[in-house]
């Protein structure tokens, strides 16, 4: 009992962290099934069809390769143009400081119906017909806001003095920011990037408002398959997606380490 | 690419001012080309603000600074043949040790670097860790580490901005003479800002003692110690027992000052001006026990005071005493421990002085300007 | 008389030595803010008033609208779909509570008590984030399948009784119902209560744990007295980011309910998109961002913005 008393937290946070695996790990599973219909719920045998044939259900990668390319485009131009307000809310004074912040965060905390809705309209004023184009600016304006607070996080991090040591080291403002200022900032970008990517990979609802028949992301293939029937290929593509998730923050929390460990 | 400067370091009607308070206040200094100069003073006094103007890092409101002949104020950091020692060290995280103390050459497109950066390493006795980066080293290293950095760039000046302030005691001691020893070989111009009256008073040919954004006095530590010109100074650098006189008369050679009805003498050319109210200060090693009724040491006629002791600590070099006078005023002495009887709390002592030893002061100023125990300068009238 | 910076009064030294020397204006913040801001301002805030225009005029998609400050439009909307606002606030208002019940104690195992294990918990609770949370919502249809093995052990442990007496269930199923759509809206929004929560009490001083103890405070007083107070503001954090993304889903009712669970982003999707009644759906979304928008002031008030991003 005094066991139990004495290590309820860490039981009960570990039961959290079950629940939170749980559907991960059924997903796994259950991408080794073979239903016999449409549908993806009851295990019936054990079988590696879907996974020899990833690409078997027509449309399924065509949806990803779209949700790549856009994810690409989408995780670029907002990390470029995140980092550079990070860099102005972070290093500089200026006037409408607290306008500016408000404006990065309310689009963090808008509802996705009212950011997709809200787009609609505007590109249905501007006479602009859904498709791609409207996808790829809806996904770089939710992105951009998560990236300034990434990359503003690292800077806010970094000793101002190490920019006036590289001046008084004959560094011009140029120099002084390639070789001292970017390096240092550079994981921060990384994060930002990556949080991108998966927000804009995984977007259903913003972009469903934006999109047109002819351009299907992959979780709009999802959302269509759940109403017609879900193959075991989308749990192959889950399953992917979790191991390389899980693969890359591991990696970067090692190598943060490695850097961490040899401080004296 | 660096202008080409060389010559003697000086600052004429340096000013600084921010919106609410100005930190530093019409400087002029000269400080001379190869010296080993000390700015010393207490936390806001503005010393660390006139080294980041010197070094560029912070713009001048009014006034310039040359070196030599050239006029270097509106020069940038980055173009300025000056570098820095920071006080938190600053070295680049991300680079190693070798590429850090290389990065003012490579800036500036010198050939030979690394082999020089080498060298600057060997200067320091830290060659043996070019490799490795700033977060493995220790405190001590890393401050060696941004010294070679400055100092391989072979600057018209280099600025050390409390560069010994993190370090423990025994280390801070040796890294003072190494300091010393450096900058007598390397024969650059050293500008070393600190707060800590003992190094500056050990390491620099000339102090300038700064106080809210004034310089107070500018000499030798012999003689900013022995004849400081203020209260300030004379509180600031080691202790004084500043005592209420009035100059009774002036013949001669021998001033006659009367403290609470005592006589005592003071050198002519101690006075500072007319006035005929002066602190008389004399520092704590200078007063000696001595006995009842002594009037002489030796053949030469010394000052007396009679006191009660209230304090007597002994600390293995000597005693330091507090003795209270007749009128209330406590004086610090502090007794050699070279054999002379010590004397116990309460017991009725006198105490003698040369009168060489004694040095004369504005009586308008505050008699407890710079004393170490005040935590804050800014509520001192 | 003018401002500090302001040159002094004329006097015959030569102009450099005694005149202050003015700061160059820095015009690189507003170079750097401009192309980010602009894509905010032109995408966020001009279709926001769009949403607002659109709310406001007649007409169809045949027809064309046009601007007629048609305010009978939010009545209508309102007095129509207020249920789904009120159950969109109930679900989500839920699901908050139980998050902040789930995440307190494990935020608080991670940051306090998982010493050597902590990076690699920290992993564990935002790799599942990364993955399509479609897929993951699909993957409790799975687990909560009349035939599945937590469905057969709630019944058997009259779990299911408890839950259907509270009204919570399909009938006596547990998938399609509103307990589905309360156990998905908990799940989703986890990291985003944990992750707050975390950085809160990751900051939380030891010491002034033991402190309390030494000075005679029982556990749980010490928690309610210490630890809580000095993690509100994870707490706060915590809260806005679930509350406020989960009363405007519909993911998971949509997914994971039935047609008495549909919450308010449900009809403004359909509104928009298959009905193309464009004039009520704008209204009901700008409703649904003014209660948002309230939310955040009260919050900024008592906060301000350095601590929002």
């Amino acid at each position: 009992m005094r066991w139990i008393r004495a290590h309820l937290v860490a039981m009960a946070g570990l039961a959290v962290l079950g629940y939170l695996l749980i559907p991960n790990i059924v997903v796994i599973v259950f991408s080794f099934n073979k239903p016999n219909g449409n549908y993806n719920y009851q295990w019936t045998r054990f079988s590696l069809d879907a996974w020899t044939n990833p690409c078997g259900t027509p449309g399924i990668c065509e949806s990803l390769g779209l949700s790549l390319r856009i994810g690409f485009i989408a995780t670029f131009v907002s990390t470029v143009l995140g980092t550079m307000v990070a860099f102005a809310i972070g290093r500089h004074r200026f006037r409408g400081r607290s306008t500016t912040n408000l404006l990065i965060f309310l689009p963090m905390a808008t509802p996705e119906v009212v950011m997709g809705s809200s787009l609609l309209t505007l590109f249905i004023a501007m006479g602009i017909a859904p498709g791609t184009v409207t996808i790829l600016i809806a996904h770089i304006l939710f992105c951009l806001s998560f990236v300034v607070v990434t990359v503003k996080a690292r800077i806010a991090s970094l000793d101002p003095r190490l920019e006036q040591a590289a001046a008084d080291l004959f560094a011009n403002p140029f120099q002084a920011f390639v070789r001292v200022t970017l390096p240092l900032v550079a994981p921060g970008i990384a994060a930002g990037a990556l949080l991108a990517f998966s927000l804009s990979f995984d977007d259903y609802i913003i972009t469903n408002f934006n999109a047109s028949p002819s351009s299907v992301t992959f979780p709009m293939y999802v959302w269509g398959a759940a109403q017609r029937g879900t193959p075991v290929q989308i749990n192959v593509i889950g399953t992917v997606m979790f191991l390389a998730a899980l693969l890359l923050v591991a990696t970067g929390q090692l190598i943060s380490n490695r850097r961490a460990k040899v401080v004296a | 690419m660096t202008e080409e400067t060389s010559g003697d370091l000086r600052l004429t009607n340096v000013t600084k001012r921010y919106d609410t308070f100005t930190a530093v206040d019409q400087l002029e200094l000269e400080i001379p080309r190869g010296s080993f100069f000390a700015l010393l003073g207490p936390s806001g006094c503005g010393k660390t603000t006139t080294l980041r103007m010197v070094a560029g890092l912070d713009r001048p409101t009014i006034g310039q600074i040359w070196i030599g002949d050239k006029d270097i104020t509106d020069t940038k950091a980055y173009q300025r043949n000056v570098n820095t020692v920071f006080q938190n060290y600053a070295l680049f995280p991300h680079l190693s040790v070798i590429d850090n103390v290389a990065f003012g050459l490579r800036r500036r497109k010198v050939s030979d670097h690394r082999a020089m950066a080498m060298e600057a390493l060997e200067l320091v006795q830290l060659a043996h860790i070019a490799k490795k980066k700033p977060g493995q080293l220790s405190g001590g290293m890393q401050q060696r580490v941004a010294l070679a950095r400055a100092i391989v760039n072979r600057p018209d000046v280099l600025l050390l901005d409390e560069p010994l302030g993190a370090l423990d005691l025994k280390l801070r001691r040796q890294m003072q003479i190494e300091l010393k020893i450096i900058q007598s070989e390397v024969g650059l111009t050293f500008v070393h800002v600190t707060h800590d009256q003992e190094e500056a008073m050990t390491m620099a040919d000339t102090i300038a003692v700064m106080n809210r954004g004034h310089l107070e006095q500018v000499g030798d530590p012999a003689t900013l110690y022995e004849k400081p010109k203020s209260t300030f100074v004379a509180n600031f650098l080691g202790q004084s027992n500043l005592l209420e006189a009035t100059v009774k008369s002036r013949a001669g050679s021998i001033a006659e000052l009367d403290v609470h009805g005592v006589s005592l003498r003071l050198p002519v050319e101690r006075l500072v001006d007319d006035a005929s109210s002066v602190w008389l200060g004399v520092r704590p090693e200078k007063l000696r026990l001595v006995a009842a009724g002594a009037t002489h040491d030796g053949s030469a006629e010394i000052n007396r005071l009679t006191g009660v002791v209230t304090d007597a600590s002994f600390t293995g070099l000597a005693t330091n005493y507090l003795i209270r006078l007749p009128w209330g005023q406590e004086l610090m002495v502090v007794q050699q421990n070279d054999g002379t009887p010590r004397a116990a709390a309460g017991a009725q002592v006198t105490l003698g002085w040369a009168p060489e030893h004694g040095f004369a002061l504005d009586a308008k100023q505050d008699a407890h300007a710079g004393a170490q125990d005040q935590a804050d300068d800014s509520g001192a009238a | 008389m003018t401002g500090p910076m302001s040159a002094p009064v004329d006097d015959p030294a030569p102009p450099g030595l005694s005149r202050p020397r003015r700061a160059r204006p820095n015009y690189t913040p507003y170079l750097l803010l401009l192309p980010g801001m602009a894509w905010l301002v032109v995408f966020f805030v001009v279709p926001t008033l769009s949403l607002a225009s659109q709310s406001l005029q007649t007409g169809n998609v045949e027809t064309g609208y046009t601007l007629t400050w048609h305010f009978q439009t939010y009545l209508d909307a309102l007095s129509r779909f207020w249920p789904h606002f009120a159950r969109s606030i109930f679900f989500a208002g839920s699901a908050t509570v139980l998050t902040l019940f789930f995440a307190y104690p494990l935020a608080y195992f991670i940051a306090q008590k998982s010493g050597r294990w902590k990076n690699f918990l920290l992993v564990l609770v935002i790799a599942p984030f990364f993955t399509s949370f479609l897929i993951r919502t699909l993957a409790w249809q799975t687990i909560l399948t009349d035939n599945g093995p937590v469905s057969s052990f709630a019944r058997s442990t009259h779990l299911t009784d408890l839950l259907q007496w509270l009204n919570l269930t399909n009938n006596d199923s547990l998938m399609n119902s509103r307990f589905a759509v309360i156990c998905g809206l908990t799940y989703n929004f986890l990291p985003f209560m944990i992750l707050p929560l975390y950085a809160s009490l990751e900051r939380l001083d030891h010491s002034l744990i033991e402190a309390a103890g030494d000075l005679y405070a029982a556990p749980i007083k010490t928690f309610w007295r210490v630890t809580w107070p000095l993690s509100l503001p994870g707490v706060v954090g915590g809260t806005l980011l679930t509350f406020i993304p989960a009363a405007g889903d519909f993911i998971n009712s949509r997914l994971l309910g039935n047609t008495r669970t549909v919450m308010i982003g449900q009809v403004i999707d359909s509104e928009f998109l298959r009905i193309q009644d464009y004039a009520t759906a704008a209204a009901l979304s700008f409703v649904l961002m003014l209660i948002i928008v309230v939310i955040v002031a009260v919050y900024v008030r008592r906060a301000g913005t350095e601590e929002l991003v």
